[in-house]
């Protein structure tokens, strides 16, 4: 009881500390002679908000960078040591590579599921449409935690013998195999694609929403007319349709890369990177608090900060021209 | 909250949730066909999570000793199920006090950012200001760097204040996370807002702060409510931030309990099932009540092309 009123006298603080201080800065500009408020309002504006992320986001950002090239304990110039350690160490590698698998089957693979739920549950009613594509919908409330619990209790083994209470191994004896302990067996990294599952299960129903809403925005005419012409279906789909929601596909692709590229949850909660499953954003976390290595990490992150730079390129070129259509 | 967002943008129409009726091709054989491969999406999608549901609510020997799915022969035979695990998940394993942790971090973190982004997003849509393009461009670029560029010198700036492990360390930082797409997504927003209503409203000699609070965020609602749910969901289900800056022990979130219960408990899934349900139903309810924000907010924008 007394932690829940010292919760919501916490709540209050926060949320009326935030309040407060719009009201004060507001009320101290407006003491200033008119031209100057004109001039120094907009900064009150923004103002927090630029505080907020130069403190917490990009002098972070620098100050990592910078972090990268020291020793664990911050103090000694080491260089390019802990990069050079980094990558000549296999497990690290092993990270990297695991990483790389997770971006080149995790987006394809939500775009994919999205996209079939999308286009195939446009065929139903209106009704039958909407409650498919809730069901698919619903996991993206789910976090990655409790979506890794879930699945590890699909994948759960028990010894032969015994009654296999995972869904997969139940299914997997019903057809005559051996009860497997999924998570463990790293060969052809069946458990690195089993984890990659869980992401995609997670994912499929932002893709299939924002795929949707594309493939109703193509003028039914086009499909129309390509069918008139004699296309079959599937002709119509690759070459009429999907051109026209291209931009949408890439826009899912991006976002689920980007979102693979610094998974951690699920490989921490599953495996806590063993059994070869170790991907760069777990390793972080590893280097960090287990082992408190913070040039190692940092160098880490800066790994991480390489691979999402083209990315923002691409980001803020597509920003300049919206910009410039507006 | 599981996703990055794409552009939100009010000049596109969105995605009604019911479409009018009729119009729709059907094709005889093939609709079996498509109907049957929904099926079967469906049901992957939903079973595992039924899995859990049932588990979570069946008692610890039979919950060990057969599948979840046995249930459906006997669903009437109430000697099987028990509140027994979500009590002592919620009492003896610590999830009722995370759950009220996890209610702490979340409303203010969500708060303050839509607070903090609204006037920004404001000034970056109706005052002219030096340097105004450049610090937008900035944001835009900051949309996709990953969170975990910031941890280590945040964790030495909060340790020299003494606030690691409290509750502000982690409100300033979702905030500060939080920031660049709320701005983003609102002032995006804004654009579309029609320009003469705050052209009027000068006129009739009222201050920016007052255009702001009375007309502006009234008006934005769409936006602000979907960028809450977004921010909810996705500090809500932090796993990472919670685990850096708060920790395990007295102050953690649902996120943080549960992944050290699924490390200790192993495989005593009546436990870890239950414990599992609790962390999922705050964002489920906000979801599905909210969820036709929450569709606006992603589809708008994205689709065109």
């Amino acid at each position: 009881m007394l932690k829940a009123i010292n919760a919501l006298l916490a709540i209050l603080a926060g949320v009326g500390g935030g309040f407060a201080l719009y009201l004060i800065l507001n009320w101290l500009v407006e003491r200033l002679p008119g031209r100057w408020e004109d001039r120094i309002k907009p900064y009150i504006f923004i103002g927090p908000a630029i505080v907020f992320v130069t403190i917490f986001l990009v002098y972070p950002a620098l100050r990592t960078a910078y972090l990268s090239f020291f020793d664990d304990d911050g103090e000694e110039f080491v260089g390019l040591a802990n990069y050079v350690e980094l990558l000549a160490e296999s497990s690290f590698l092993n990270a990297l590579f695991n990483n790389l698998l997770w971006l080149i089957v995790v987006p394809a693979g939500v775009v994919v599921a999205g996209l079939i739920v999308a286009v195939l549950a446009d065929q139903l009613s209106t009704r039958g449409e909407n409650t498919v594509k809730s069901f698919i919908f619903l996991p993206m409330a789910i976090s990655f935690v409790g979506a890794s619990t879930i699945w590890r209790f699909v994948y759960a083994f028990e010894p032969e013998g015994r009654a296999q209470i995972g869904l997969l191994n139940a299914v997997w004896t019903f057809f005559g195999g051996d009860p497997v302990a999924w998570i463990q067996s790293d060969s052809f990294r069946l458990n690195s694609f089993l984890l990659m599952v869980i992401m995609i299960w997670l994912q499929t129903g932002f893709a299939m929403v924002l795929l949707s809403a594309a493939i109703k925005n193509v003028p039914t005419e086009t499909v129309e007319a390509a069918r008139i012409d004699g296309a079959s279906e599937v002709q119509t789909f690759f070459q009429v349709v999907v051109p026209q929601i291209w931009s949408t596909v890439i826009t899912v692709f991006v976002t689920v890369l980007i979102l693979t590229l610094k998974i951690f949850d699920i490989i921490y909660v599953m495996t806590g990177g063993r059994f070869n499953t170790d991907v760069i954003g777990n390793r972080f976390i590893t280097e960090l608090i287990n082992f408190g290595r913070d040039g190692r990490a940092s160098a880490i992150v800066v790994m991480l900060l390489i691979a999402v730079i083209p990315v923002m390129i691409y980001q803020v070129r597509q920003f300049r021209q919206m910009e410039a259509t507006r | 909250m599981t996703t990055t967002t794409p552009p939100l943008a009010p000049e596109t129409e969105p995605e009604p949730p019911a479409k009018p009726s009729g119009g729709k091709p059907r094709r005889g054989v093939s609709t079996i066909i498509v109907r049957i491969a929904l099926l079967v999406m469906v049901l992957v999608w939903t079973i595992p999570t039924i899995g859990l549901l049932v588990t979570s609510g069946r008692e610890p020997e039979v919950v060990s000793n057969s599948g979840w799915w046995s249930v459906l022969s006997s669903p009437l035979d109430f000697t099987q199920w028990t509140a027994q695990n979500y009590e002592e998940v919620f009492t003896a394993r610590g999830m009722g006090n995370a759950f009220l942790n996890s209610l702490v971090v979340t409303i203010p973190a969500t708060v303050i950012p839509i607070l903090v982004a609204a006037f920004a997003a404001y000034a970056f849509t109706f005052m002219k200001f030096p340097g105004r393009d450049v610090f937008f461009i900035v944001l835009v670029g900051l949309l996709v760097v990953p969170l975990q560029v910031a941890f280590i010198p945040l964790l030495q700036i909060f340790g020299e204040i003494g606030i690691v492990g409290t509750f502000p360390a982690v409100w300033l930082a979702h905030a500060a996370f939080g920031m660049p797409l709320a701005v983003y997504l609102l002032r995006n927003y804004m654009e579309g807002l029609p320009g003469e209503v705050i052209e009027s409203a000068k006129v009739d000699g009222a201050s920016h702060f007052v255009t702001f609070w009375r007309l502006i965020i009234p008006m934005s609602t769409p936006a602000l409510a979907a960028y809450a749910i977004f921010q909810f969901l996705w500090v809500w289900n932090d796993l990472l931030v919670a685990l850096i800056f708060l920790g395990p022990g007295d102050n953690e979130v649902v996120t943080v309990n549960l992944s050290t219960l699924v490390g200790t408990l192993g495989s005593d899934w009546h436990l870890l099932t239950a414990a599992a349900f609790i962390t999922m139903i705050v964002p489920m309810i906000v979801f599905l009540s909210l969820q036709r924000y929450f569709v606006r907010g992603l589809t708008a924008g994205s689709v065109k092309g």
